[in-house]
């Protein structure tokens, strides 16, 4: 499934400026967490930003790799928690989450598209063919006479047959539900777990909406 | 048409109870249910017309939409599939030019698939209309459709000698009874009922009756052995202005054809066994519900009944006694779930069979909320003989806390399939001798609903109550099967037939038939073992009827007997993507949906 | 007349004849149920309400007390999360897309979800094909939320004639539920409303209402659905 063109660097690649080594050691003592979103609408990602100056009580403890604040493509090394915002809509959706799935120890699906399938999954009841002949064919946009389009090339990625949770692709540790969950959530779920904590989600805060 | 729906429903009295009647009387007149028939039944029996479609749609033997002149239905169970099923099923399509499930251009032939038709000693076997086909072969097949073709019946090509319906030699023209031992208890021949009655009903008031039966330690065939005599003891201490004794015929679980056979050549004891139940009882009324796959056994029984009218057995004053009884054959539509007793009274009550509530039981409210003894044909047939030679004597038979004898209906892989009377207490491996089973390896017993032995643990267990609990069924697979693709259909047969009505059942047993194909495709890890030993506790435990809690048994009970048939097919995960992924089959819609899109403009 | 028995090893004196549901109420226990509706007979469809009696699985709003009844509710892991895999069993079976469902807030599956504490479900996710009848002026029926909970087939009656409004057609994993549409325009607006309510799911859907409660101010945010099954006024 190498999409990649072999000429191509990417950005996880390029050299870096070594650190400050009074700094990586700091670094080094916290937990490492990250967040990715796979096909979702990202709203999931707000949430995490919406722990707002709550998450500054947590930097201590925790360092946030990659994610929407940081904006790293891959994460640098082995996180402890990643949480996955999106469910499973295409090959590199796939490659994204086996990858992440290596590189943490615990894996949360965070929201209704990672959990489910969500709004996304709302495709699988429709055939693919379907979807494709009523978006790029029958499309109230698609010039007449012109060529038919329906992208498929090896640089981009594949749709997938259906819109898969993500734990019928790796196995998930936690499922936060929610579309999105509140900041809330989030924020107890991860002080929970960066303190010695088991996952716990109180039925006040289980939200399917 | 309204005149005929008109006269149909004056004949039932426009008495919804007798819904069933009705769609099968408009079916057999006019192929199909229409919706205008719909419209005017529900009219008549001042119902919604969803409401008569409620009971129409819910059986799978009546027809919202025609379905060929000819409807033939090809029994597709595990024991067929043993038996050329696949060449025949072939035939059938390339014959009458029709795929499964759908109709002919001409409109000649309908092309179904039916579970267990209650002839797995002489499969591949079919239903055409009222009538039975079996041990088929492509060219029986060829014969039969271009018979068919030519406007000859299914009934004179199935009964060339055109024998009257009412005779044996209707039914034996059909089917073969296979009967292989000697009788017993049971296919007693040249009992005179008459007198057997007459000497009964003068010596015993009913208490005798049921004390007689009491002391036989009689207990339910069907499957569950309950006391009959208890059963009869509670019936008739139960109050009620009605009281009724219903024969549960709708013998459906795969492999068992006992019941058949009994009606066939001994249906007499089985009208003397509900006499005497509604002697016992107090009860005036008798059903026998009759499958739809045994429609060819109506007329043959009615016949029966009539008779047993005309000698004063059945009717006002029974052998001038202060003793009334009758009995009415109630014709079922193919629903497995109707051999539980509470959605067989629903069934007869005109509605779906859906499984009841329990409590309470039937033999406190039942048919229409009235006092009723279910019993199978067997333990009728039974009870006609204990009340004849006595408790002492039925008594004699069979292992202490297991009395009498036991019914087996043998199909698979042995020399004679066919019906085995044995005494409780003979054991599997007596049995395996005396069928000539040839290299068994797996039995199933009381069909898909019931236990999986291994010949080679189990050989020296007792057919018993405390032990091999058996209904009548018993299929004998060799070393050559696959038990897994048997298991497969065996959970298959559980989802067709579930009537849908709880949860577990309904939702649950689809995703245990998905695990077991997780399984046989490779792509299960323990885990997927773990996970269906689960759920099938939540379906054994929460399930509405013994249809849901059974479900799960095939599944459980091979996996107990033969772990390293499941285990070699596990899978190790490697790397992250789990086993049960496909990621194949993932990417695989994108393209081809790219080529038929777009593929012919590239 | 009254029999003792226990819940969870609480004493109870109960009247005979009440269903361990009620009882179970009565005494502070939650069971929880999507069928079963107080004051109607049983219909025993759901199997939610699973406890173990005397150490069996048994449906609560089918069993009436009597003498002795050891009753496990909470007490017992295996049978807390039998109710909770039911639950999660329904959700993945239908349609129960919460964000985008007219009932989300006042639905009782999800309620009854938020009580067993469900996150995922642990069965694979079915997404069955949307079926929606529009035929009724005044009722959308949103077939693939159905739970056949048998509810609105038993309990909404034409006022005039008593005939079926909603009914079950086919079997098994072929069930789907019906509207008589000429019926359903016979209905008040009210009984209408009874009819949505009544149904457990997003499937039968007032035409009328929908995301008419803001977040937060919603039926179950308001009070949960244990709270009012507890609640003796609501009940």
């Amino acid at each position: 499934m190498s999409h990649t063109n072999k000429n191509k660097i990417l950005s996880h690649e390029l050299p870096t400026t070594p650190l400050d080594p009074e700094i990586k050691a700091a670094r080094e003592a916290k937990i490492p967490i990250a967040m990715i979103g796979l096909c979702g609408c990202w709203g999931c990602t707000l949430s995490f930003l919406d722990m707002d100056e709550r998450i500054l009580g947590l930097l201590d403890k925790v360092n946030i790799t990659r994610s929407s604040l940081t904006d790293v493509k891959r994460i640098p090394y082995r996180c402890a928690i990643g949480f996955v915002e999106g469910g499973i809509a295409n090959s590199e959706n796939i490659e994204t989450l086996e990858e992440f799935r290596e590189n943490c120890d615990i894996l949360i699906s965070v929201g209704a598209c990672a959990v489910w399938g969500g709004v996304p999954a709302m495709r699988n009841v429709v055939p693919l063919e379907e979807c494709f002949k009523e978006a790029y064919i029958d499309s109230p946009t698609a010039v007449e006479g012109a060529k038919k389009i329906i992208p498929f090339h090896d640089d981009i990625p594949v749709i997938t047959t259906k819109v898969m949770p993500l734990h019928e692709v790796v196995k998930i540790d936690y499922f936060i539900p929610g579309c999105p969950p509140d900041g809330d959530v989030i924020i107890k779920v991860l002080d929970d777990l960066v303190n010695g904590r088991e996952f716990d989600l109180p039925t006040s805060m289980n939200r399917y909406d | 048409m309204n005149d005929e729906i008109q006269s149909i429903l004056s004949h039932y009295n426009s008495d919804k109870t007798r819904l069933m009647d009705m769609l099968w009387d408009v079916q057999k007149q006019q192929g199909y249910i229409s919706e205008e028939a719909i419209t005017y039944l529900a009219d008549g029996l001042k119902m919604s017309a969803d409401d008569v479609r409620e009971t129409l749609t819910f059986y799978h033997f009546f027809l919202d939409k025609p379905f060929g002149k000819y409807q033939v239905y090809l029994c597709n169970t595990v024991i067929a599939k043993m038996n050329s099923y696949h060449e025949v099923r072939e035939a059938l399509q390339q014959e009458t030019g029709c795929s499964f499930n759908s109709v002919d251009d001409s409109g000649t032939f309908g092309l179904g698939d039916a579970n267990c038709i209650g002839l797995s000693d002489q499969e591949p076997a079919m239903m055409v209309d009222n009538v039975v086909f079996t041990r088929l072969t492509p060219a029986k097949v060829k014969e039969i459709i271009s018979q068919l073709k030519q406007d000859k019946s299914p009934e004179e090509i199935a009964n060339p000698a055109a024998i009257a319906n009412t005779e044996l030699g209707y039914v034996t023209a059909m089917v073969d009874a296979n009967l292989r031992t000697e009788s017993i208890v049971l296919f007693k021949p040249n009992r005179d009922y008459k007198s057997i009655l007459q000497t009964c009903l003068n010596d015993n008031i009913p208490e005798d009756i049921i004390e007689m039966v009491t002391d036989s330690n009689l207990r339910g065939r069907g499957g569950a052995g309950f006391p009959t005599g208890l059963k009869w003891r509670m019936g008739r201490d139960a109050e009620g202005e009605e009281k009724y004794v219903i024969c549960n015929a709708d013998e459906g679980e795969p492999g068992t054809f006992k019941d058949r056979v009994l009606l066939s050549h001994s249906p007499k004891d089985v009208l003397l066994g509900m006499i005497a139940a509604g002697y016992a009882i107090d009860s005036r009324n008798g059903i026998i519900y009759l499958r739809a796959e045994y429609w060819y056994l109506k007329d043959y029984l009615q016949q029966q009944i009539e008779d047993f009218r005309d000698e004063g057995l059945l009717g006002k004053r029974i052998l001038g006694k202060n003793f009334e009884f009758d009995i009415r054959i109630q014709m079922g539509a193919g629903a497995y779930v109707c051999g539980d007793e509470t959605a067989l009274i629903e069934s007869c009550e005109g509605k779906r069979g859906t499984p009841r509530v329990k409590p309470p039981y039937p033999i406190q409210q039942g048919y229409l909320g009235m006092p009723t003894s279910v019993n199978n044909v067997e333990t009728l047939a039974c009870a006609s003989r204990i009340i004849e030679k006595g408790a002492a004597w039925y008594n004699d038979m069979g292992t202490d806390e297991s009395t009498g004898t036991r019914l087996l209906s043998v199909s698979g892989d042995c020399e004679k399939p066919g019906i085995y009377e044995i005494e409780w207490g003979t054991t599997l491996n007596e049995v395996m001798t005396m069928i000539g089973a040839v290299d068994p390896r797996y039995v199933q017993i009381s069909g898909p609903a019931g236990d999986s032995l291994s010949v080679e643990q189990d050989g020296e267990r007792e057919f018993c109550y405390s032990d091999l609990s058996c209904n009548g069924s018993l299929m004998v697979f060799d070393n050559s099967r696959d038990i897994l693709a048997i298991v497969r259909d065996f959970s298959e047969f559980f989802v067709e037939e579930s009537c849908g009505i709880c949860v577990p059942c309904r939702a649950g047993g689809v995703d245990l038939m998905h695990k077991m194909e997780r399984i046989i495709d490779g792509k299960a890890c323990q885990q997927d073992l773990d996970e269906i030993t689960q759920w099938s506790k939540l379906l054994k435990g929460t399930s509405r009827c013994g249809l849901g809690t059974a479900a799960p048994n095939p599944i459980l009970a091979t996996l107990d007997k033969f772990p390293e048939i499941y285990e070699e097919k596990l899978v190790i995960q490697k790397g992250s993507l789990l086993p049960s992924f496909d990621l194949d089959e993932a990417m695989s819609a994108h393209e081809l949906a790219y080529k038929k899109l777009v593929g012919e403009d590239e | 007349m009254s029999v003792k028995i226990t819940i969870d090893g609480q004493q109870i004196n109960a009247r005979t004849g009440d269903n361990i549901i009620d009882v179970a109420a009565k005494n502070g226990v939650y069971i929880p149920s999507l069928c079963y509706v107080k004051g109607k007979p049983c219909l025993g469809t759901c199997r939610i309400c699973s406890v173990k009696v005397d150490g069996r699985v048994m449906a609560a709003c089918t069993i009436p007390v009597s003498e002795g009844m050891e009753i496990e509710v909470n007490d017992d892991a295996e049978i807390v999360d039998m109710r909770k895999a039911l639950v999660e069993l329904l959700f993945s079976e239908g349609n129960h897309n919460c964000p985008s469902c007219e009932k989300s807030g006042r639905c009782e599956l999800q309620a009854t979800g938020y009580e067993v504490g469900m996150m995922v479900s642990r069965f694979p996710y079915r997404f069955t094909p949307h079926v929606v009848d529009h035929a009724s002026k005044t009722i959308f029926l949103q077939r693939d939320r159905c739970i056949f909970c048998q509810r609105c087939v038993d309990m909404v009656r034409d006022e005039r004639t008593g005939k079926k409004i909603f009914s079950i057609k086919g079997r098994g994993t072929n069930s789907r539920i019906e509207i008589d549409a000429e019926l359903a325009n016979e209905m008040t607006p009210q009984q209408v409303r009874q009819a949505s309510d009544l149904c457990p799911v997003g499937c039968i859907i007032d035409k009328t209402q929908g995301y008419d409660d803001p977040i937060g101010k919603r039926k179950f945010e308001v009070k949960s659905i244990k709270e009012r099954a507890l609640d003796k006024e609501h009940r």
